[in-house]
Protein backbone atom coordinates (compact mmCIF):
# COMPACT_ATOMS: atom_id res chain seq x y z
CA UNK A 1 0.00 0.00 0.00
CA UNK A 2 2.63 2.21 1.05
CA UNK A 3 4.41 1.78 -1.78
CA UNK A 4 1.66 2.45 -4.49
CA UNK A 5 1.30 5.82 -2.17
CA UNK A 6 4.43 6.72 -2.80
CA UNK A 7 4.17 6.13 -6.21
CA UNK A 8 1.03 8.23 -6.67
CA UNK A 9 3.49 11.09 -4.68
CA UNK A 10 6.10 10.76 -7.06
CA UNK A 11 4.30 10.98 -10.09
CA UNK A 12 1.74 13.98 -8.75
CA UNK A 13 5.25 15.72 -8.02
CA UNK A 14 6.41 15.42 -11.32
CA UNK A 15 3.23 16.61 -12.61
CA UNK A 16 3.04 19.47 -10.45
CA UNK A 17 6.70 19.86 -11.52
CA UNK A 18 6.00 19.56 -15.45
CA UNK A 19 2.89 22.07 -14.80
CA UNK A 20 5.70 24.46 -13.44
CA UNK A 21 7.74 24.28 -16.28
CA UNK A 22 4.97 25.35 -18.44
CA UNK A 23 4.27 27.96 -16.87
CA UNK A 24 7.62 28.78 -16.82
CA UNK A 25 7.66 28.56 -20.34
CA UNK A 26 4.80 30.74 -20.94
CA UNK A 27 6.42 34.08 -18.90
CA UNK A 28 9.18 33.37 -20.67
CA UNK A 29 7.60 33.55 -24.01
CA UNK A 30 5.92 36.65 -22.60
CA UNK A 31 9.11 38.14 -21.47
CA UNK A 32 10.48 37.84 -25.06
CA UNK A 33 8.68 40.86 -26.26
CA UNK A 34 10.73 43.16 -24.23
CA UNK A 35 13.94 41.80 -26.53
CA UNK A 36 13.77 43.85 -28.78
CA UNK A 37 15.11 46.56 -26.81
CA UNK A 38 17.36 44.07 -25.73
CA UNK A 39 19.00 42.76 -29.02
CA UNK A 40 22.50 42.94 -27.76
CA UNK A 41 21.74 40.72 -24.63
CA UNK A 42 20.33 37.75 -27.21
CA UNK A 43 23.52 38.36 -29.77
CA UNK A 44 25.66 37.48 -26.28
CA UNK A 45 24.11 34.33 -25.50
CA UNK A 46 23.88 33.08 -29.08
CA UNK A 47 27.27 33.76 -28.92
CA UNK A 48 27.66 31.96 -25.66
CA UNK A 49 25.34 28.78 -26.78
CA UNK A 50 25.87 28.94 -30.62
CA UNK A 51 29.22 29.92 -31.07
CA UNK A 52 31.09 28.40 -28.32
CA UNK A 53 29.78 24.91 -29.22
CA UNK A 54 30.94 25.00 -32.78
CA UNK A 55 33.51 23.54 -32.09
CA UNK A 56 32.89 20.29 -30.35
CA UNK A 57 29.88 20.43 -33.36
CA UNK A 58 32.31 20.99 -36.01
CA UNK A 59 34.46 17.94 -35.30
CA UNK A 60 31.67 15.19 -34.34
CA UNK A 61 29.64 16.12 -37.38
CA UNK A 62 33.24 15.43 -39.18
CA UNK A 63 33.66 11.80 -37.47
CA UNK A 64 29.93 11.12 -37.99
CA UNK A 65 29.71 11.48 -41.46
CA UNK A 66 33.31 9.69 -42.20
CA UNK A 67 31.87 6.80 -40.38
CA UNK A 68 28.74 6.82 -42.01
CA UNK A 69 30.82 6.83 -45.27
CA UNK A 70 32.70 3.42 -44.32
CA UNK A 71 29.32 1.89 -43.14
CA UNK A 72 27.55 2.74 -45.89
CA UNK A 73 29.74 1.48 -48.79
CA UNK A 74 30.19 -1.39 -46.87
CA UNK A 75 26.70 -2.34 -47.09
CA UNK A 76 25.90 -0.70 -50.89
CA UNK A 77 29.06 -2.32 -51.97
CA UNK A 78 27.62 -5.58 -51.52
CA UNK A 79 24.15 -4.39 -54.06
CA UNK A 80 27.01 -2.76 -56.32
CA UNK A 81 24.67 0.75 -55.33
CA UNK A 82 27.61 1.69 -53.74
CA UNK A 83 27.34 5.05 -56.30
CA UNK A 84 24.24 6.12 -53.86
CA UNK A 85 26.53 6.74 -51.09
CA UNK A 86 26.12 10.74 -51.05
CA UNK A 87 22.41 10.09 -51.02
CA UNK A 88 22.35 7.78 -48.11
CA UNK A 89 25.22 10.22 -45.91
CA UNK A 90 23.14 13.22 -47.09
CA UNK A 91 19.72 11.60 -46.28
CA UNK A 92 20.81 10.12 -42.23
CA UNK A 93 22.24 13.28 -41.75
CA UNK A 94 20.09 15.73 -42.67
CA UNK A 95 16.76 13.82 -41.71
CA UNK A 96 18.17 12.33 -38.50
CA UNK A 97 21.37 12.72 -37.03
CA UNK A 98 21.86 16.19 -37.72
CA UNK A 99 18.99 17.36 -35.97
CA UNK A 100 19.48 14.77 -33.03
CA UNK A 101 23.06 14.35 -32.35
CA UNK A 102 23.43 18.00 -32.75
CA UNK A 103 20.69 18.41 -29.97
CA UNK A 104 22.38 15.84 -27.50
CA UNK A 105 25.69 17.30 -28.38
CA UNK A 106 24.24 20.73 -27.25
CA UNK A 107 22.20 19.70 -23.97
CA UNK A 108 25.82 18.34 -22.74
CA UNK A 109 27.93 21.50 -23.61
CA UNK A 110 25.29 24.50 -23.79
CA UNK A 111 22.55 23.31 -21.87
CA UNK A 112 24.52 22.14 -18.70
CA UNK A 113 26.18 25.62 -18.78
CA UNK A 114 22.77 27.56 -18.90
CA UNK A 115 21.91 25.46 -15.79
CA UNK A 116 24.93 26.13 -13.89
CA UNK A 117 25.30 29.62 -14.86
CA UNK A 118 21.82 30.44 -13.82
CA UNK A 119 21.44 27.88 -10.77
CA UNK A 120 24.40 29.92 -9.54
CA UNK A 121 23.06 33.18 -10.14
CA UNK A 122 20.46 32.14 -8.00
CA UNK A 123 22.94 30.25 -5.01
CA UNK A 124 24.92 34.04 -5.23
CA UNK A 125 21.27 35.68 -4.70
CA UNK A 126 21.87 37.49 -7.98
CA UNK A 127 18.68 36.70 -9.31
CA UNK A 128 17.08 38.14 -5.99
CA UNK A 129 19.58 41.33 -6.42
CA UNK A 130 17.83 41.54 -9.96
CA UNK A 131 14.39 41.28 -8.21
CA UNK A 132 14.80 43.51 -5.60
CA UNK A 133 16.28 46.39 -8.07
CA UNK A 134 12.63 45.44 -9.97
CA UNK A 135 14.27 44.28 -12.94
CA UNK A 136 12.57 40.95 -13.83
CA UNK A 137 15.36 38.05 -14.43
CA UNK A 138 13.21 35.83 -16.41
CA UNK A 139 12.99 39.16 -19.07
CA UNK A 140 16.39 40.08 -18.25
CA UNK A 141 17.83 36.72 -17.51
CA UNK A 142 16.14 33.57 -18.86
CA UNK A 143 14.19 35.12 -22.32
CA UNK A 144 17.28 36.20 -24.46
CA UNK A 145 18.96 32.70 -23.69
CA UNK A 146 15.59 30.81 -24.68
CA UNK A 147 15.95 32.81 -27.86
CA UNK A 148 19.41 32.16 -28.30
CA UNK A 149 19.14 28.48 -28.33
CA UNK A 150 16.39 28.33 -30.43
CA UNK A 151 18.64 30.61 -32.79
CA UNK A 152 21.50 28.84 -32.50
CA UNK A 153 20.03 24.84 -33.02
CA UNK A 154 18.87 24.91 -36.60
CA UNK A 155 22.24 27.06 -37.58
CA UNK A 156 24.61 24.10 -34.95
CA UNK A 157 22.45 21.44 -37.03
CA UNK A 158 22.74 22.50 -40.55
CA UNK A 159 26.14 23.02 -39.80
CA UNK A 160 27.00 19.48 -38.43
CA UNK A 161 25.12 17.86 -41.74
CA UNK A 162 27.23 20.08 -43.96
CA UNK A 163 30.43 18.90 -42.56
CA UNK A 164 29.75 15.31 -42.09
CA UNK A 165 28.76 15.47 -45.84
CA UNK A 166 31.90 16.18 -46.75
CA UNK A 167 33.32 13.48 -44.14
CA UNK A 168 31.45 11.42 -46.30
CA UNK A 169 32.55 12.33 -49.37
CA UNK A 170 36.29 12.57 -47.62
CA UNK A 171 36.21 8.65 -47.18
CA UNK A 172 33.90 7.57 -50.07
CA UNK A 173 35.01 9.37 -52.95
CA UNK A 174 38.98 10.55 -51.57
CA UNK A 175 39.38 7.09 -50.05
CA UNK A 176 37.52 4.33 -51.72
CA UNK A 177 37.40 5.56 -54.58
CA UNK A 178 33.65 6.43 -55.33
CA UNK A 179 33.21 8.39 -58.10
CA UNK A 180 32.45 11.74 -57.06
CA UNK A 181 30.48 12.93 -60.02
CA UNK A 182 28.26 10.41 -58.98
CA UNK A 183 28.53 10.87 -55.26
CA UNK A 184 27.11 14.77 -55.39
CA UNK A 185 24.94 14.23 -58.71
CA UNK A 186 23.02 11.03 -56.55
CA UNK A 187 22.66 13.30 -53.41
CA UNK A 188 21.28 16.32 -55.22
CA UNK A 189 18.55 14.67 -57.34
CA UNK A 190 17.61 12.82 -54.33
CA UNK A 191 17.19 14.88 -51.43
CA UNK A 192 14.05 16.62 -51.39
CA UNK A 193 13.78 20.43 -50.42
CA UNK A 194 10.89 20.42 -48.51
CA UNK A 195 10.55 16.65 -47.61
CA UNK A 196 13.98 15.81 -46.22
CA UNK A 197 15.87 19.22 -45.37
CA UNK A 198 12.91 21.42 -43.80
CA UNK A 199 11.84 18.14 -42.06
CA UNK A 200 15.25 18.38 -40.26
CA UNK A 201 15.36 21.69 -40.01
CA UNK A 202 11.97 21.62 -38.47
CA UNK A 203 13.19 19.12 -35.54
CA UNK A 204 15.89 21.23 -34.34
CA UNK A 205 13.65 23.87 -34.18
CA UNK A 206 11.41 21.97 -31.53
CA UNK A 207 14.79 20.65 -29.86
CA UNK A 208 16.71 23.84 -29.69
CA UNK A 209 13.13 25.17 -27.56
CA UNK A 210 12.72 21.84 -25.86
CA UNK A 211 16.68 21.44 -24.93
CA UNK A 212 16.73 25.29 -23.73
CA UNK A 213 13.72 25.52 -21.84
CA UNK A 214 14.88 22.45 -19.73
CA UNK A 215 18.19 24.05 -19.48
CA UNK A 216 16.72 27.55 -17.82
CA UNK A 217 14.02 25.78 -16.28
CA UNK A 218 16.55 23.49 -14.44
CA UNK A 219 18.32 25.79 -13.55
CA UNK A 220 15.64 28.84 -12.23
CA UNK A 221 14.34 26.03 -10.10
CA UNK A 222 17.56 25.07 -8.64
CA UNK A 223 17.84 24.19 -5.32
CA UNK A 224 20.34 27.58 -4.82
CA UNK A 225 23.22 25.35 -3.32
CA UNK A 226 25.82 23.66 -4.42
CA UNK A 227 24.62 20.29 -4.42
CA UNK A 228 21.19 21.30 -5.98
CA UNK A 229 22.87 22.69 -8.97
CA UNK A 230 24.72 19.99 -9.58
CA UNK A 231 21.58 18.14 -9.53
CA UNK A 232 20.12 20.11 -12.10
CA UNK A 233 23.30 20.31 -14.11
CA UNK A 234 22.62 16.55 -14.06
CA UNK A 235 18.54 16.63 -14.89
CA UNK A 236 19.32 19.54 -17.93
CA UNK A 237 21.31 16.35 -19.50
CA UNK A 238 19.01 13.68 -18.49
CA UNK A 239 15.87 15.39 -19.33
CA UNK A 240 17.07 16.68 -22.82
CA UNK A 241 18.60 13.78 -24.14
CA UNK A 242 15.47 11.64 -23.32
CA UNK A 243 13.08 14.06 -24.68
CA UNK A 244 15.01 14.44 -27.57
CA UNK A 245 15.23 10.78 -28.37
CA UNK A 246 11.00 10.67 -27.60
CA UNK A 247 10.26 13.44 -29.80
CA UNK A 248 12.45 12.74 -32.42
CA UNK A 249 10.15 9.39 -32.76
CA UNK A 250 7.05 10.93 -32.36
CA UNK A 251 8.36 13.89 -35.04
CA UNK A 252 9.95 11.22 -37.66
CA UNK A 253 6.40 9.14 -37.35
CA UNK A 254 4.65 12.25 -38.15
CA UNK A 255 6.57 13.51 -40.59
CA UNK A 256 7.43 10.74 -42.81
CA UNK A 257 3.85 10.44 -44.90
CA UNK A 258 4.86 7.19 -46.95
CA UNK A 259 4.23 5.09 -43.80
CA UNK B 1 15.15 61.60 -9.26
CA UNK B 2 15.52 63.61 -6.18
CA UNK B 3 11.92 65.52 -6.69
CA UNK B 4 10.18 61.57 -6.78
CA UNK B 5 11.79 60.89 -3.34
CA UNK B 6 10.94 64.43 -2.01
CA UNK B 7 6.81 63.95 -3.67
CA UNK B 8 6.67 60.77 -1.78
CA UNK B 9 6.01 61.99 1.83
CA UNK B 10 2.78 63.96 1.03
CA UNK B 11 1.47 60.85 -1.76
CA UNK B 12 -2.31 62.14 -0.62
CA UNK B 13 -3.76 58.87 -2.67
CA UNK B 14 -2.15 56.58 -0.63
CA UNK B 15 -3.67 55.05 2.80
CA UNK B 16 -2.77 56.90 5.64
CA UNK B 17 -0.74 54.71 8.95
CA UNK B 18 -2.13 57.27 11.52
CA UNK B 19 -3.70 53.88 13.47
CA UNK B 20 -0.19 52.88 14.14
CA UNK B 21 0.40 53.23 17.57
CA UNK B 22 4.25 54.94 17.72
CA UNK B 23 6.51 54.25 21.10
CA UNK B 24 6.83 57.71 22.73
CA UNK B 25 10.64 57.51 22.57
CA UNK B 26 10.78 57.28 19.10
CA UNK B 27 11.78 60.22 16.66
CA UNK B 28 9.39 62.30 15.10
CA UNK B 29 8.63 61.99 11.84
CA UNK B 30 6.39 59.85 9.73
CA UNK B 31 6.33 56.36 9.59
CA UNK B 32 7.64 54.86 6.43
CA UNK B 33 7.43 51.06 6.98
CA UNK B 34 5.26 49.79 9.17
CA UNK B 35 5.00 46.11 10.10
CA UNK B 36 1.74 44.89 12.27
CA UNK B 37 1.49 41.72 14.10
CA UNK B 38 3.21 39.69 11.77
CA UNK B 39 3.51 35.92 11.69
CA UNK B 40 4.91 33.96 9.37
CA UNK B 41 5.28 30.11 8.98
CA UNK B 42 7.75 27.92 7.25
CA UNK B 43 6.83 24.52 6.48
CA UNK B 44 5.34 24.13 10.29
CA UNK B 45 7.63 26.21 11.95
CA UNK B 46 6.53 29.48 13.08
CA UNK B 47 9.49 32.11 12.28
CA UNK B 48 7.60 35.25 13.18
CA UNK B 49 4.81 35.32 15.67
CA UNK B 50 3.09 38.56 15.86
CA UNK B 51 5.83 41.05 15.23
CA UNK B 52 5.10 44.51 15.29
CA UNK B 53 7.61 47.61 14.26
CA UNK B 54 7.54 50.73 12.65
CA UNK B 55 10.91 52.50 10.58
CA UNK B 56 10.06 55.95 11.10
CA UNK B 57 10.79 58.00 7.75
CA UNK B 58 14.67 59.03 7.63
CA UNK B 59 16.18 57.58 10.23
CA UNK B 60 18.61 54.88 10.93
CA UNK B 61 16.85 52.09 12.64
CA UNK B 62 18.73 49.09 13.87
CA UNK B 63 16.50 45.83 14.28
CA UNK B 64 19.02 43.29 16.18
CA UNK B 65 18.97 39.46 16.87
CA UNK B 66 20.48 36.31 17.26
CA UNK B 67 21.37 34.12 13.99
CA UNK B 68 17.84 32.55 12.55
CA UNK B 69 15.61 34.55 14.79
CA UNK B 70 14.06 35.93 11.42
CA UNK B 71 15.89 39.39 10.52
CA UNK B 72 16.26 38.35 7.09
CA UNK B 73 12.86 36.85 6.72
CA UNK B 74 11.64 40.21 8.02
CA UNK B 75 13.53 41.98 5.23
CA UNK B 76 11.90 39.52 2.79
CA UNK B 77 8.20 40.71 3.42
CA UNK B 78 9.49 44.25 3.72
CA UNK B 79 10.61 43.89 0.14
CA UNK B 80 7.44 41.74 -0.93
CA UNK B 81 9.86 38.74 -1.63
CA UNK B 82 7.77 36.77 0.61
CA UNK B 83 3.69 36.64 1.96
CA UNK B 84 3.11 36.66 5.61
CA UNK B 85 0.74 33.73 7.06
CA UNK B 86 -1.23 36.81 8.79
CA UNK B 87 -0.68 40.92 9.31
CA UNK B 88 -0.18 43.41 7.71
CA UNK B 89 3.15 45.21 5.98
CA UNK B 90 2.72 48.72 4.75
CA UNK B 91 5.80 50.62 3.08
CA UNK B 92 4.87 54.42 2.03
CA UNK B 93 1.32 53.33 2.91
CA UNK B 94 0.86 50.74 0.45
CA UNK B 95 0.12 47.01 1.61
CA UNK B 96 3.52 44.78 0.32
CA UNK B 97 1.74 41.86 0.55
CA UNK B 98 -1.28 42.86 -1.90
CA UNK B 99 0.39 44.88 -4.72
CA UNK B 100 0.37 43.23 -7.97
CA UNK B 101 3.67 42.57 -9.68
CA UNK B 102 4.01 46.00 -11.42
CA UNK B 103 2.68 47.73 -8.05
CA UNK B 104 5.53 45.62 -6.69
CA UNK B 105 8.41 46.77 -9.17
CA UNK B 106 7.33 50.26 -9.16
CA UNK B 107 7.54 50.18 -4.87
CA UNK B 108 11.20 48.16 -5.17
CA UNK B 109 12.56 51.11 -7.66
CA UNK B 110 12.29 53.54 -4.49
CA UNK B 111 13.58 50.85 -1.96
CA UNK B 112 16.85 48.95 -2.38
CA UNK B 113 18.37 45.58 -0.66
CA UNK B 114 22.06 45.35 0.38
CA UNK B 115 22.44 41.60 0.50
CA UNK B 116 24.95 40.11 2.91
CA UNK B 117 27.28 39.07 -0.22
CA UNK B 118 26.69 41.95 -1.91
CA UNK B 119 25.43 39.93 -4.82
CA UNK B 120 26.94 42.15 -7.65
CA UNK B 121 26.71 40.45 -11.17
CA UNK B 122 29.87 38.21 -11.95
CA UNK B 123 29.72 38.66 -15.34
CA UNK B 124 29.67 42.59 -15.39
CA UNK B 125 32.71 45.25 -14.35
CA UNK B 126 32.16 47.23 -11.14
CA UNK B 127 31.34 50.02 -13.32
CA UNK B 128 28.70 48.00 -14.85
CA UNK B 129 27.13 46.71 -11.89
CA UNK B 130 26.27 50.34 -10.71
CA UNK B 131 25.55 51.15 -14.20
CA UNK B 132 22.39 48.10 -13.95
CA UNK B 133 19.46 49.79 -12.52
CA UNK B 134 19.83 52.97 -14.72
CA UNK B 135 20.29 51.26 -17.74
CA UNK B 136 17.26 48.75 -17.08
CA UNK B 137 14.78 51.82 -15.70
CA UNK B 138 15.93 55.27 -17.40
CA UNK B 139 17.27 56.11 -20.90
CA UNK B 140 19.78 58.26 -19.78
CA UNK B 141 22.56 59.31 -22.18
CA UNK B 142 25.77 57.68 -22.03
CA UNK B 143 27.80 60.57 -21.03
CA UNK B 144 25.24 61.55 -18.10
CA UNK B 145 25.13 57.88 -16.74
CA UNK B 146 28.67 57.78 -16.89
CA UNK B 147 29.10 60.91 -14.66
CA UNK B 148 25.94 59.19 -12.25
CA UNK B 149 27.82 56.29 -12.07
CA UNK B 150 31.39 57.76 -11.36
CA UNK B 151 29.94 60.04 -8.74
CA UNK B 152 28.26 56.83 -6.69
CA UNK B 153 31.41 55.13 -6.76
CA UNK B 154 33.07 58.29 -5.48
CA UNK B 155 30.76 57.90 -2.61
CA UNK B 156 31.99 55.02 -1.50
CA UNK B 157 35.56 55.71 -2.02
CA UNK B 158 35.96 52.85 -5.34
CA UNK B 159 35.88 55.32 -8.71
CA UNK B 160 39.30 54.04 -9.15
CA UNK B 161 38.53 50.48 -8.65
CA UNK B 162 35.63 50.73 -11.69
CA UNK B 163 37.03 48.37 -14.22
CA UNK B 164 37.79 45.68 -12.32
CA UNK B 165 35.67 42.56 -12.40
CA UNK B 166 33.80 41.22 -9.09
CA UNK B 167 36.08 38.25 -8.21
CA UNK B 168 38.93 41.09 -8.15
CA UNK B 169 37.22 42.40 -5.24
CA UNK B 170 37.84 42.04 -1.48
CA UNK B 171 34.60 41.17 0.84
CA UNK B 172 34.25 44.61 2.02
CA UNK B 173 34.83 46.52 -1.62
CA UNK B 174 32.08 44.29 -3.02
CA UNK B 175 29.68 45.26 -0.42
CA UNK B 176 30.45 49.37 -1.13
CA UNK B 177 30.43 48.35 -4.79
CA UNK B 178 26.57 47.24 -4.08
CA UNK B 179 26.07 50.12 -2.16
CA UNK B 180 27.05 52.33 -4.54
CA UNK B 181 24.28 50.57 -6.71
CA UNK B 182 22.02 50.82 -4.38
CA UNK B 183 21.88 54.10 -4.15
CA UNK B 184 22.41 54.88 -8.04
CA UNK B 185 18.74 55.39 -8.63
CA UNK B 186 18.33 57.27 -5.00
CA UNK B 187 15.91 54.95 -3.05
CA UNK B 188 13.92 56.60 -0.14
CA UNK B 189 14.84 53.37 1.62
CA UNK B 190 17.83 50.89 2.27
CA UNK B 191 17.78 47.80 4.02
CA UNK B 192 21.24 46.61 5.19
CA UNK B 193 20.89 42.76 5.56
CA UNK B 194 24.12 41.99 7.73
CA UNK B 195 25.98 44.80 6.70
CA UNK B 196 28.90 43.74 8.65
CA UNK B 197 29.63 39.95 8.47
CA UNK B 198 32.82 38.96 7.97
CA UNK B 199 34.70 42.18 7.60
CA UNK B 200 37.81 43.22 8.88
CA UNK B 201 37.47 46.09 12.01
CA UNK B 202 38.86 48.71 8.85
CA UNK B 203 36.32 48.00 6.68
CA UNK B 204 33.39 47.88 9.34
CA UNK B 205 34.02 51.01 9.98
CA UNK B 206 34.17 51.97 6.44
CA UNK B 207 30.58 50.54 5.96
CA UNK B 208 29.12 52.18 9.37
CA UNK B 209 30.61 55.56 8.03
CA UNK B 210 29.17 55.16 4.87
CA UNK B 211 25.35 54.07 6.13
CA UNK B 212 25.30 57.15 8.55
CA UNK B 213 26.47 59.51 5.55
CA UNK B 214 24.08 58.27 3.36
CA UNK B 215 21.44 59.11 5.53
CA UNK B 216 22.06 62.25 6.56
CA UNK B 217 23.11 63.72 3.11
CA UNK B 218 20.58 61.85 1.15
CA UNK B 219 17.67 61.62 3.61
CA UNK B 220 17.23 57.87 2.93
CA UNK B 221 15.72 55.80 5.66
CA UNK B 222 17.86 53.14 6.77
CA UNK B 223 17.10 49.51 8.15
CA UNK B 224 20.00 47.81 9.27
CA UNK B 225 19.64 43.63 10.08
CA UNK B 226 22.51 42.60 12.31
CA UNK B 227 23.91 40.87 15.41
CA UNK B 228 26.78 42.64 15.75
CA UNK B 229 25.65 44.76 18.91
CA UNK B 230 28.57 47.27 19.14
CA UNK B 231 28.86 48.43 15.37
CA UNK B 232 25.03 48.89 15.11
CA UNK B 233 24.39 50.97 18.15
CA UNK B 234 27.00 53.36 17.08
CA UNK B 235 25.18 54.39 14.13
CA UNK B 236 21.30 53.90 14.78
CA UNK B 237 19.03 56.16 16.09
CA UNK B 238 16.75 53.65 17.79
CA UNK B 239 16.97 49.62 17.53
CA UNK B 240 14.51 47.18 17.62
CA UNK B 241 15.38 43.71 19.59
CA UNK B 242 14.24 40.44 18.05
CA UNK B 243 13.93 37.24 19.75
CA UNK B 244 11.21 33.87 19.55
CA UNK B 245 9.93 35.56 16.32
CA UNK B 246 8.59 39.18 18.00
CA UNK B 247 9.98 42.38 19.91
CA UNK B 248 11.53 41.64 22.94
CA UNK B 249 12.85 45.42 23.49
CA UNK B 250 13.10 48.60 22.02
CA UNK B 251 14.68 51.85 21.91
CA UNK B 252 17.44 54.30 21.34
CA UNK B 253 20.47 52.42 21.58
CA UNK B 254 21.68 53.82 24.44
CA UNK B 255 17.54 52.49 26.34
CA UNK B 256 18.13 49.40 24.85
CA UNK B 257 21.84 48.58 26.23
CA UNK B 258 20.41 49.91 29.83
CA UNK B 259 17.41 48.03 30.01
CA UNK B 260 16.26 45.15 32.53
CA UNK B 261 14.78 42.40 30.54
CA UNK B 262 16.77 39.17 31.24
CA UNK B 263 15.73 38.14 27.18
CA UNK B 264 17.70 41.71 26.07
CA UNK B 265 20.68 41.21 28.64
CA UNK B 266 21.53 37.90 27.38
CA UNK B 267 21.91 38.97 23.94
CA UNK B 268 23.61 42.66 24.46
CA UNK B 269 25.90 40.77 26.75
CA UNK B 270 26.15 37.89 24.35
CA UNK B 271 26.00 35.05 27.75
CA UNK B 272 25.60 31.36 26.18
CA UNK B 273 22.68 31.05 29.22
CA UNK B 274 19.46 32.87 29.79
CA UNK B 275 15.91 32.68 27.66
CA UNK B 276 17.37 31.67 24.78
CA UNK B 277 18.72 27.85 26.04
CA UNK B 278 22.43 26.84 24.72
CA UNK B 279 21.05 23.20 23.97
CA UNK B 280 18.99 22.95 20.78
CA UNK B 281 15.27 21.65 22.07
CA UNK B 282 15.32 17.37 21.90
CA UNK B 283 13.07 15.08 22.80
CA UNK B 284 14.66 12.83 24.80
CA UNK B 285 17.01 12.85 27.94
CA UNK B 286 20.76 13.34 26.93
CA UNK B 287 21.51 10.02 29.25
CA UNK B 288 18.60 8.15 27.47
CA UNK B 289 19.85 9.21 24.31
CA UNK B 290 23.20 7.57 24.84
CA UNK B 291 21.52 4.50 26.48
CA UNK B 292 19.66 4.18 23.55
CA UNK B 293 22.18 3.26 21.37
CA UNK B 294 23.42 0.07 23.26
CA UNK B 295 20.63 -2.05 22.24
Amino acid sequence: MNAIANLGRIFLSALERLGRAGLFLAETAAGTVTLVRRFPLVMQQVYAVGVLTLLIILVSGLFVGMVLGLQGYNTLVRFGAEDSLGLLVALSLVRELGPVVTALLFAGRAGSALTAEIGLMKATEQIAGMEMMAVDPVKRVIAPRLVAGIIAMPLLAALFSAIGVLGGHLVGVGLLGVDAGAFWSQMQSGVDFQEDIMSGVLKSLVFGVVCTWIAVFEGYDAVPTSEGVATATNHTVVYSSLAVLAIDFIMTSLLLTEV
Amino acid sequence: MNARRQKSPSGSSRKKTSGATVPSSLPAGDILVDVRDVHMNFGGRDVLRGLSLQIPRGSVTAIMGGSGCGKTTLMNLIGGRLKPTAGQILVDGQSVPDLEKDELFELRKRMALLFQTGALFTDLSVFENVAFPIREHTKLPEPILRKVVLMKLETVGLRGARDLMPSELSGGMARRVALARAIVMEPMMIMYDEPFTGLDPISKGVIAKLIRELNQSLGITSIVVSHDVAETCLISDYAYLVGDGRIIGQGTPAEVQKSGSEHVRQFMDGLPEGPVPYQYPTKTGYIDDLVAGNT
